[in-house]
């Protein structure tokens, strides 16, 4: 079994500061990451891979600094890592970066045929959700999105069986591999890497594929040429002026009540809500014991 | 437990700071095996400095550094301010065209930026680095000889010859190992330091500046409540450093928190309209071993030796670390190069010629120099306060900070005040204070 992870390096959107003056984002010395919610996906495959004996090879698309990011992935046990790296893959979007790497995934495929692609839900400084669904249709391969559980695989039967958030409840669905699995967060915890594939991963030399080795053909499809969307402004929403005000009293206990009297005579609702819910807690069973 | 990586070194280095950096780099380059390992996400992720790069103590390991280094600005200025608690200043500034000369000899660098520079020259040179990794412990063999080291990993126990402890300040790993003495509050600093971002032009019509041009200020004074300490102020390209720090016991005693120190000095009338509207971009707090030549620990023994900030080689009154951190981590593995080609056992006898060069650079001689600073200025805080001449005079030739020792410089400087002596006067105070720091 083969698996492919496509993982994002993203600055650490906690470090990310707003310039007070101008209210454009500063990212400047924001410490670059991967994105957290591929590690979800990461840890899963890896999962697979314990117990399938799969194959785990993490694939990125981005700048030559994501190498960063591919060594980390390998530290925590992936087998290979190829960064899909070229000037012409610059200012890429969505529809683009999936272009790009579906190229990729189906120039791996040449020599390792792949059963399972692996991305996180979204990422956080984009947080479009489209890249996964992008690869399916790209791939011609079955779309399985906000995956919390693999449940198994049948491998004689090549069929993959998982459980997936959806609104109101879980759904457990079974598909045929190949597929395309984007991977909720929270649905697993990252390994703590041993100290021989730390090394491993220090000393491995990741693979570089620029458009020729990707297998990329039409250079309108990649790239800021490949990318109809704009980026209109990026604004930090402008914080609110509001007066600080002090509540007098003269013990804690008489200001605290000064406090709710104001918030419930100018949330009348939220007064009459919390009235009926405290109501319904008295005649609970619990509260009559 | 935990099992033994396969894999065996001719040297362990247990941090990348500056010393652990300089260690590295140092034995990479001679070809031997080495293995540095760092607890932080990356090198520089938690290492705090003002931070003046001297560029002597680099040059001595990576001679062309310039050409590649991220260095902010080069000093063409350093002020010397006398700050009272919240009105008024008295200082020295000097400006001086022959520090505007290239090769220069100070920067100012951010050290998050500057340690992964560094780290990446020990990469190329060969060492094998791995970071996020905390280091627990030492590995001894029955007769007591370190071994190797123990980390938090799964098959996490590495052997090597040789084990360099460049792990910083308050070096768990060789206090755990007995190594050394948990660090005295009295001879440790607690620094605190903010970056605050400011626009590249806003800088330079501050501060008077062009180009890579810096400027350092360093403050005195009872701006720090009558605790020993100091604070700073030094330009970035576009950003600015600001910092204060004060023995620790002091500020147990005062029940002074760092934090509030630092809004002092920021809130005072000399430094206020120099950070105006400066958006903060990091805060950090550390320690600095402060101690000096008399709080020095063993420095090395049968299978190890320690350097930079875990041996507490730091220079206060010069307000000089990382230099130290680099000589003794360059020294270190030059002493464990010279004994692996001469095929010898890293005992503490044979180590013990890393001692003997240090006793031999500026390192040992400078911090000799000011053995008895550290604990006259505790006994006598208001000491910092006194005689700005004197520092005045002294700063240019003092401040050109280039590997020569102290005392040498000192007989120049001595030179020209002798005629001018009398002005001096003997006093009670000025007698001790020139003790401690003849
Ligand atoms: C506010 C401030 C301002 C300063 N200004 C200046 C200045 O302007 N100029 C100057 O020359 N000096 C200055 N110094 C001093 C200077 O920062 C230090 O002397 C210098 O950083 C010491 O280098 P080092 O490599 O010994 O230690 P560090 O830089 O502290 O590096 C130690 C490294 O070891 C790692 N480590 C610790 N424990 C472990 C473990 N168990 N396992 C693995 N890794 C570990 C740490 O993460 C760290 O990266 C300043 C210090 C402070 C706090």
């Amino acid at each position: 079994m083969h698996i492919v992870v496509c993982i994002k390096q993203v600055p650490d959107s906690a470090q990310i500061r707003v310039h007070p003056v101008t209210n454009t984002i500063m990212r400047q010395g924001v410490p670059a990451i991967i994105n957290p919610f591929d590690l979800f996906a990461l840890e899963e495959a890896l999962r697979l891979k314990d117990k399938y004996g799969a194959r785990v090879t993490v694939m990125s698309m981005g700048p030559a600094q994501a190498e960063e990011a591919m060594k980390k992935a390998l530290s925590f046990g992936a087998n290979d890592a190829i960064l899909v790296s070229d000037k012409i893959f610059a200012g890429a979007d969505t529809l683009a970066t999936s272009y790009a790497l579906a190229a990729a995934i189906r120039k791996l495929d040449e020599t390792r045929p792949v059963d399972i692609v692996f991305t996180g839900k979204q990422t956080i400084d984009g947080d479009t959700a489209q890249v996964g669904p992008g690869l399916a249709i790209r791939l011609n391969a079955q779309l399985l999105t906000y995956v919390s559980k693999i449940r198994g695989i049948d491998a004689a039967t090549r069929e993959i069986v998982v459980e997936r958030r959806a609104e109101g409840g879980v759904q457990v669905l079974a598909s045929k591999m190949p597929c395309v699995v984007t991977m909720l967060e929270g649905s697993n915890e990252m390994r703590f890497a041993t100290m021989p594939d730390m090394f491993r991963a220090a000393r491995f030399d990741v693979q570089h594929w620029n458009r020729d080795a990707a297998g990329i053909e039409d250079i309108k499809q990649v790239g800021l040429k490949g990318s109809p969307t704009v980026v209109a402004k990026v604004f930090a929403p402008s914080p609110k002026a509001v007066k600080a005000e002090m509540i007098p009293g003269e013990t804690p206990a008489a200001q605290c009540t000064a406090l709710v009297d104001r918030l419930f005579a100018e949330h009348p609702k939220l007064a009459a809500d919390l009235l009926k819910h405290l109501d319904s807690l008295n005649h609970s069973p619990e509260a009559a014991r | 437990m935990s099992e033994t990586v396969s894999e065996k070194f001719d040297a362990i280095v247990v941090g990348a700071g500056p010393a652990g950096n300089a260690a590295a780099y140092t034995l990479a380059k001679a070809g031997l095996a080495v293995l540095q390992i760092e607890r932080g996400e990356y090198p520089g992720s938690k290492n705090v400095q003002g931070a003046i790069l001297y560029s002597h103590a680099l040059e001595a390991i990576i001679p062309d550094f310039r050409d590649s280094a991220p260095l902010e600005r080069h000093i063409v200025e350093q002020r010397m301010w006398l700050l009272d608690e919240s009105t008024s200043y008295t200082g020295a500034h000097f400006r001086s065209e022959e520090f505007n000369k290239p090769p220069y000899n100070r920067y100012t660098i951010i050290r998050a930026r500057f340690d992964k520079w560094f780290s990446q020259q020990v990469r190329d040179a060969g060492a094998l680095v791995i970071c996020e990794t905390t280091v627990t412990g030492l590995l001894k063999n029955e007769a007591g000889k370190v071994i190797g080291v123990r980390t938090e990993r799964e098959n996490g126990d590495i052997l090597a010859d040789v084990v360099i402890l460049a792990d910083g300040v308050n070096s768990l790993v060789g206090q755990r190992a007995g190594l050394r003495p948990d660090i005295a509050p009295k001879d440790a600093a607690l620094a605190v330091k903010e970056i605050l971002f400011l626009p590249k032009e806003v800088i330079e019509q501050r501060f008077n500046v062009s180009g890579s041009q810096g400027v350092v200020i360093e403050i005195a004074g009872s701006i720090t409540g009558g605790m020993l300490g100091t604070a700073f102020l030094y330009t970035n390209k576009d950003s600015l450093a600001i910092g204060v720090g004060c023995i620790l016991e002091d500020m147990k005693k005062q029940k002074m928190t760092p934090a509030e120190l630092l809004e002092r000095v920021k809130r005072h009338p000399a430094i206020r309209p120099l950070i105006e509207g400066g958006e903060m971009k990091e805060y950090a707090a550390h320690l600095i071993p402060e101690g000096g030549y008399n709080a020095l620990p063993q420095l090395y023994g049968d299978g190890w030796v320690m350097v930079g900030d875990s041996a507490g080689f730091v220079n206060a009154i010069h307000r000089e670390g990382s230099n130290l951190a680099m000589t003794t981590g360059r020294i270190a593995a030059e002493t464990v190069i010279e004994l692996k080609t001469a095929g010898k056992p890293f005992s503490a006898a044979n180590l013990a010629a890393y001692k003997a060069r240090l006793d031999d650079s500026f390192v040992m001689k400078d911090l000799k120099k000011y053995a008895e600073a550290p604990d006259m200025l505790l006994d006598n805080p208001h000491m910092l306060g006194m005689y700005p001449d004197f520092l005045a005079r002294s700063a240019q030739t003092m401040l050109t900070v280039d590997g020569i020792d102290k005392r040498a410089k000192q007989r120049e400087i001595l030179a020209r005040l002798k005629q001018k002596r009398s002005l001096w006067g003997i006093i009670g105070d000025a007698y001790k204070f020139w003790r401690a720091f003849k």
